[in-house]
């Protein structure tokens, strides 16, 4: 029998175009306070913490041992950091609780694109061999994905313009973009301004706890039931762009086809990426996707994916989901995923 | 709440060298892995998750390396995580692969940490830049250098100590097939008469930049009952982190490593780990961080830890052994320098060191730090499974 475990709270920072006035710590601490003061704990009452950043943002190593001094890591504190979305810090933060060396846990995230030229930057991500000296850059290869399943017929223009328009549809005071956004010009064909995310800084985090200490400092704990990741190869001549087994997988381990779920918040920075999660993840009109806006409206790097996450589990804490599924992902053309599934007690 | 146990069963390294030019990065971390997976006797297919670990990606300048080497680790359809906690890294990613074993979540997993130090300068990678840090604070040893003055200042240590760990260190290299420097004409006028770089700390008692990687294979009970050597079992792991600068830090011996190790020996019974620990594999980059971590440790009383290093009870053949290996001193991949340490570890409670074993090696301590001092991860390992 698995330990239970729920997101207890969830906080995020407006996503901003530039934010060049605040350090990463400065962006990063009203966050942090926010999602503390919802359940009532302080900081040395937090059995382990985790981050997720990536130092290229910011153009320098080791940037993540500053954000520390913002926690507040006084008297020492278990801790440590992925350099992956902060998706995966909760990952290590729910094996931690799993095994029973802690009962609460804090974890965040956080980026900021503004400092260089994001589409630029992601192209470091590649085979540094074979492909990165070539500078692919990030819209085109989504472009090709985009391309695929169009040549597939699995989408067409029109079908992503409206995945845009019902994205930026949102109520979301931290949406970067949101409201009628034109579908825009092509920045690389087949994919228009509209069906790109915006670039923005932002962070995000969330608290985990345990059992009957989730249920004293959280009046409706959204519950994960299951959790679960995967990766497929690196190169893009070798995957089937129009499909995503790794997101399958990871949703059949986290139980997310046990049962239909309402909600779904999924990590698609383009509209062609949602179609193929969509059918990935088997999500019918039943299903209500993105609330938030998703990535479409708010793509903070390394935060997006626990935003997500905190989106879906922030629905069930205000009773307006019961099962919900929150997504990931890394990498070029959606190479990595998470999936997680949350559910509240029964009303 | 029972964790499961978790048991090394493979490990495997490479050569170390200050360049590897006929490897790719996916080519140095998949030799190391496969090296594991030999000595563990197991396949790709046996493998449930990866987790690798390195220090900054602009090491390499390939921003988050995990992607790209998902295929060279066989982790194509398996969870990968990837761990960056500065220089404490290697340990902490053992630490997580470790949990996951612990917590049930995987039976068997692959943890791996590399650098390829070649592809870059470690020098200027560690110098951030104006306005993130004062100028002239060049590299480590210029951050290290003023903690280790403050250091002899604290407790009246003669300038000699440092020289003696950085001989004995080079000297047990030479015994280990895998550590970067093998300085045969090795000797102490040699390393006293080195230049100074950032006084006090001399260029012998520095540690080199090496291109290598470091794999272990992780498992629970069932795993090592099939295991076809002997494992190592996990008796205790932690992790420890504190701010960079705040006013009441101790840099000499900073209050994160004392709770990280007293948390190590808590889980694993250790009363008095001079007497109850056989040997230590210690994360010392410039020599004087052995005295220093001594006591940090609790191996030794405040202001006494370089008494122990003076009379000769670190050595390979003395009471408490420390970096068997050659340690840091003679073999460093940043990223992979703490798993270095938690797999000398095992590999001394395996009884797999060879040359460079302790005989009767029973509980041997793994240790990396980071950051500003500010990052430890520990692990405690046997050659017998922890009481249940």
């Amino acid at each position: 029998m698995m330990r239970e475990i729920a997101v207890i709270a969830f906080a995020q920072s407006d996503t901003l175009r530039s934010t060049a006035e605040v350090s990463e710590v400065e962006m990063l601490m009203p966050v942090l306070h926010d999602v503390v003061a919802q359940t009532g704990l302080k900081t040395a009452d937090i059995g382990f913490t985790c981050s997720g950043s990536c130092d290229y943002l910011a153009g320098r190593a080791f940037s993540f041992t500053l954000a520390l001094d913002g926690v507040g890591a006084w008297p020492p504190i278990s801790e440590s950091h992925v350099e992956m979305d902060g998706a995966w810090a909760l990952y290590e933060a729910w094996t931690k609780l799993l095994s029973g060396d802690a009962d609460t846990a804090l974890v965040y995230a956080y980026g900021k694109s503004s400092p260089g030229s994001l589409r630029d930057v992601l192209t470091r991500q590649l085979d540094p061999y074979y492909v990165a000296p070539l500078w692919p850059d990030s819209v085109a290869l989504a472009a090709l994905q985009a391309q695929a399943l169009i040549d597939a017929g699995d989408t067409d223009e029109p079908e992503l313009a409206t995945i845009g328009a019902r994205s930026r549809a949102t109520d979301n005071p931290r949406a970067q973009l949101k409201g009628p956004v034109p579908q825009g010009d092509y920045l690389v064909r087949p994919l228009r301004t509209g069906d790109c995310p915006p670039i923005g800084d932002g962070a995000a985090a969330v608290v985990l706890a345990a059992g009957e200490r989730a249920r004293e400092l959280c009046e409706r704990p959204a519950w994960i039931r299951g959790i679960d990741h995967r990766i497929e190869a690196h190169s893009l001549g070798v995957r089937d762009l129009t499909d995503s087994p790794s997101t399958r997988l990871a949703a059949e381990r986290a139980g997310a086809f046990e049962r239909p779920v309402d909600t779904a918040e999924l990590h698609a920075p383009f509209t062609s990426q949602e179609v193929v999660l969509r059918k990935a993840l088997r999500l019918d009109d039943s299903t209500r996707v993105n609330p938030s806006g998703g990535a479409l409206a708010a793509n903070p790097m390394m935060a997006a994916g626990l935003a997500r996450i905190g989106e879906a589990a922030a629905r069930i804490h205000r009773g307006e989901s019961d099962r919900a599924l929150a997504h990931a992902t890394s990498g070029p053309c959606l190479q990595q995923n998470l999936v997680a599934v949350l559910e509240g007690d029964p009303r | 709440m029972s964790k499961e146990l978790v048991a090394v069963v493979g490990i495997g390294q490479t050569k170390h060298v200050a360049a590897r030019r006929d490897v790719s990065i996916a080519g140095l971390v998949r030799e190391a892995a496969r090296r594991a997976l030999d000595d563990a006797e197991l396949t790709w297919a046996d493998i449930d998750a990866v987790v690798i670990g390195k220090a900054p990606d602009f090491f390499e300048g390939v921003m988050m390396p995990e992607l790209y080497l998902a295929d060279a680790l066989g982790a194509v359809g398996k969870p990968m995580l990837r761990v960056h906690t500065a220089g404490s890294v290697g340990g902490s990613t053992a630490l997580v692969a470790a949990n996951l074993v612990a917590a049930r979540v995987h039976s068997t997993v692959l943890t791996l940490a590399f650098e390829k130090q070649s592809e870059s300068n470690a020098m200027w990678g560690l110098s951030l830049p104006i306005p993130f840090q004062q100028p002239l604070l060049a590299g480590a040893g210029g951050f290290f250098a003023p903690h280790v003055r403050a250091y002899m200042r604290r407790t009246g240590a003669p300038d000699t100590v440092g020289s003696l760990v950085a001989y004995k260190d080079r000297r047990n290299a030479l015994k280990n097939p895998y550590a970067h420097l093998h300085e045969h004409d090795i000797t102490l006028e040699k390393v006293q008469a080195s230049p100074m770089l950032w006084d006090p700390i001399r260029y012998s008692e520095t540690c080199p930049s090496s291109d290598g990687a470091c794999a272990m294979v992780l498992t629970d009970r069932a795993g090592a009952a099939r295991a076809p050597r002997p494992p190592a079992w996990m008796l205790g792991g932690a992790m420890r982190s504190e701010p960079t600068l705040f006013a009441g830090k101790d840099a000499v011996s900073p209050q994160a490593g004392k709770d990280c190790a007293a948390d190590v020996y808590r889980q694993a019974g250790i009363a008095d780990p001079r007497r109850d620990i056989d040997a230590v594999e210690m994360y010392v980059p410039f020599s004087w961080y052995e005295p220093m971590w001594l006591e940090n440790l609790g191996f030794a009383d405040e202001g006494e830890g370089w008494k122990l290093t003076e009379a000769g009870v670190t050595e390979l053949d003395g009471d408490l052994p420390v970096n068997m290996s050659g340690g840091v001193l003679s073999t460093n991949p940043i990223g992979a320098s703490g798993m270095i340490r938690f797999a000398e570890a095992a590999l001394q409670a395996r009884g797999q060191a060879g040359e460079h074993q302790v005989e009767g090696a029973r509980r041997v301590l793994g240790h990396a730090y980071g950051g500003g001092s500010q990052f430890f991860s520990m692990w405690l390992v046997g050659s017998e499974p922890p009481d249940a």
